[in-house]
């Protein structure tokens, strides 16, 4: 009988790392950065409304790799791991989504803006959920990892271009409310808020590992159960 | 043999069995009709507001019929498992793709030249100034559709509850389409020509090859057993 | 003819092909009898080149169908429960488009021969889509061997077929076992199933768990002998 049970020693180490790298990154933001001129404290949640959506892209892309993987090597774990990742995704991105409107409420009195990353990252969201789907639809587990890799792939493939069209289009009508937070003359933010913000940055990348590094141990215990099911039972 | 000749045997079997049941032609020439109608209630007769929104009205509509007609572009293959029939047969199965995705083009070209002067008449509005660009652009956006829509299509396909699962998959992919097909429509109908719209010409024909050659490398994957 | 070796297949985490050994000399009818799930569809579709083995050799002819898999699909024809008929299209029509795949010369009299051999002649000109269950299944023998293949697999032909099909597909089955043509045949019924076998196999969970020639026993020691197989196996 294989042992399950994860080698609590390293599971251990990771979660204190997310702890502390929550704990530092929270305190950056709401005690040591400063209160921004106009927006004051509505401003704090732009800390995580980026570092969400730098999330957001990221996991898609290791969904994009995985599905890749996947259909080269053909092993469960690629699978896994892709569709862990699409699940962490699709939260983070929903995130951006309900943040992004706290934050223009009061400062552009407007709920939405069509800006360019909110559009994009609206449209990934989609692509999550359109991902969820199929896996959802599919009972026989081989096309539905099959499946949801070529999607995977695809729906990766397809943001650039929207964030592209999306860009072309604003060009044209040459309006853009959202502010640009890396330029090429820097960062645009103050010098005591860049801890904060690449802090931030830093302490999600950790969590999303974290939250991967756990999911993927739940959904291959799952898997290892239906296996043995399957192939007991017949 | 050669890989095309396969692909035009594949599509003398789709013209054949189409112009025998016309199943996907009517619904989709019968669906855009009835949105021509319902934007003639539901919009304003303001002549000079119905050319600003024209444009999207008309994408909307060639995007739901598009889909309405892709959902059965595979179904036909479903039916008496004839996919397999068509795996069993010595090519490349990408051949499959390429026939379908000229089938189901074909017969939205069709809608369109039947739909779209019905569109303007219906609106009052005068037919583009420059109207080579505007097929020009309504030829490249609905190729670009219909490639990655075909692959959907065929992925969708396989699934349950697929017609209602083809929208959710399409719309989001065929974003960069309306946004610039749409823009570009606007430009023309106010009379610009081809230099204005150039970047958003571009964009159409970057997704319409993309979107081609990584369906053709992708498509095996769909067909696995 | 055709020589398998090892072959396995598993979808997801089940297993259902667990190292499948055949060997069929060019020529040989060869009957495969098993309970429902053993795997006998899987293998099926693995030697009509449908189907990719998870692990395992398969040569057809000689040669390894993982270099020339192309190519030796037009030496396989295909009997389902499924006809792989276009509703749509006339019974000549249907043919024509099979044949014009399969690069078959001189296809319209090529058509004319096999429909009358399946009886079917008189409805050439009538849509598929109209026809009997029965008339459905002989199209789908001529649609079989329209190219004239040195293999035929059959998967359950018999399902559902009225007497006059019966006797037809019998009588096209006797044509076939002329050391011409190299058959797979898998059925449920044991008088049409061993008598024109050379060789049986009885697959029990994805394993040949007998082989044995049928003209040695006689049909009621065969099915004691099946019922032992499947027995033993659970």
């Amino acid at each position: 009988m294989k042992q399950i049970q994860g080698k609590k020693g390293q599971v251990g180490a990771l979660a204190w790392l997310t702890f502390a790298a929550i704990t530092i990154a929270l305190f950056l933001v709401f005690i040591y950065a400063p209160l921004e001129a106009t927006m004051r404290e509505v401003q704090k949640i732009f800390y995580f409304h980026v570092a969400s959506a730098w999330l957001g892209m990221l996991a898609f892309f290791v969904v994009f790799v995985c599905s890749i993987l996947y259909l080269i090597k053909r092993e469960t774990k690629w699978d896994i791991y892709a569709y862990t990742s699409a699940e962490i995704g699709v939260i983070f991105t929903s995130i951006v989504l309900v943040t992004g409107p706290i934050w223009a409420r009061p400062i552009w009195n407007t709920w939405w803006t069509w800006d360019i990353r909110l559009t994009t990252t609206l449209i990934m969201w989609f692509l999550y959920l359109a991902y969820g789907r199929i896996r959802a639809s599919l009972g026989e587990e081989g096309k539905r990892a099959v499946y949801g890799a070529v999607f995977g792939i695809i729906a990766f493939i397809d943001v650039p271009i929207v964030f592209f069209s999306i860009r072309v289009w604003q060009d044209y009508q040459k309006t853009g409310l959202h502010p640009i937070v890396i330029n090429s003359q820097g960062t645009g933010l103050a010098p005591d808020m860049k801890p904060a913000f690449f802090f931030s940055l830093f302490a999600f990348t950790i969590l999303y590992a974290y939250l991967m590094q756990r999911s993927v141990k739940i959904e291959t215990m799952k898997a290892e159960i239906k296996a043995i099911k399957d192939n007991v039972l017949g | 043999m050669n890989f095309a000749r396969k692909v035009q045997i594949l599509l003398w079997k789709e013209v054949k069995s189409e112009l025998r049941a016309k199943e996907m032609i009517s619904a989709m020439l019968v669906f855009s009709l009835l949105v021509v109608a319902v934007f003639g209630f539901a919009l304003p007769s303001d002549r000079e507001l119905v050319k600003q929104v024209f444009p999207g009205i008309l994408w909307v509509t060639l995007t739901f019929a598009g889909i309405l007609g892709l959902n059965r572009s595979f179904v036909s293959e479903k039916q008496n498992d004839c996919i397999y029939g068509l795996m069993l047969c010595p090519m490349d199965r990408a051949a499959i793709y390429c026939a379908k995705t000229i089938m189901n083009l074909l017969l939205m070209l069709i809608v369109e030249l039947i739909t779209i002067p019905l569109f303007f008449v219906m609106f009052n509005l005068t037919a583009p100034p420059n109207l080579s660009l505007f097929l020009l652009v309504l030829a490249v956006g609905t190729f670009g559709f219909m490639s990655v829509g075909t692959f959907l299509s065929a992925l969708a396909a396989n699934t349950r509850s697929s017609e209602v699962l083809l929208p959710i998959l399409m719309i989001p992919m065929i974003v960069p389409i309306l946004i610039s097909a749409v823009q570009a429509d606007k430009i023309i109908l106010a009379g610009g020509g081809f230099l204005e719209l150039k970047i958003f010409f571009n964009l159409l024909i970057v997704f319409a090859v993309v979107f081609t050659v990584v369906p053709l490398l992708l498509f095996d994957y769909l067909l696995e057993v | 003819m055709i020589a398998a070796e090892g072959l396995t297949k598993q979808i997801g985490s089940k297993k259902i092909l667990k190292g499948i050994d055949l060997e069929i000399a060019s020529g040989e009818f060869v009957t495969c009898f098993g309970p429902n799930g053993a795997g006998k569809s899987t293998t099926l579709k693995i030697l009509a080149l449908l189907s990719k083995p998870s692990s395992g050799k398969l040569f057809i002819d000689g040669k390894d169908v993982n270099e020339h898999g192309q190519d030796l699909r037009s030496k396989v024809g295909v009997i389902s429960h499924n006809t792989f008929l276009y509703a749509n299209l006339t019974a000549k029509e249907n043919l024509q488009f099979y044949g014009k795949m399969y690069e078959v010369p001189k296809l319209e009299s090529r058509i004319d021969e096999i429909l009358e051999q399946v009886g079917l002649a008189y409805a050439a000109a009538d849509i598929t889509g109209t026809f009997s269950r029965g008339m459905q299944q002989r199209l789908a023998i001529a649609r079989s061997l329209v190219h004239n293949p040195p293999i035929l697999l059959m998967d359950e032909p018999y399902t559902g077929l009225d007497e006059m099909a019966k006797g037809i597909l019998s009588s096209v089955l006797e044509s076939l076992s002329d050391n011409k043509h190299t058959v797979f045949l898998i059925t449920h019924d044991f008088d049409q199933g061993l008598e024109q076998s050379d060789q049986t196999v009885i697959l029990v969970e994805g394993r040949i768990v007998h082989r044995c020639n049928p003209r040695d026993i006689t049909r009621e020691e065969f099915r004691q002998l099946y019922l032992k197989c499947v027995e033993e196996a659970q």
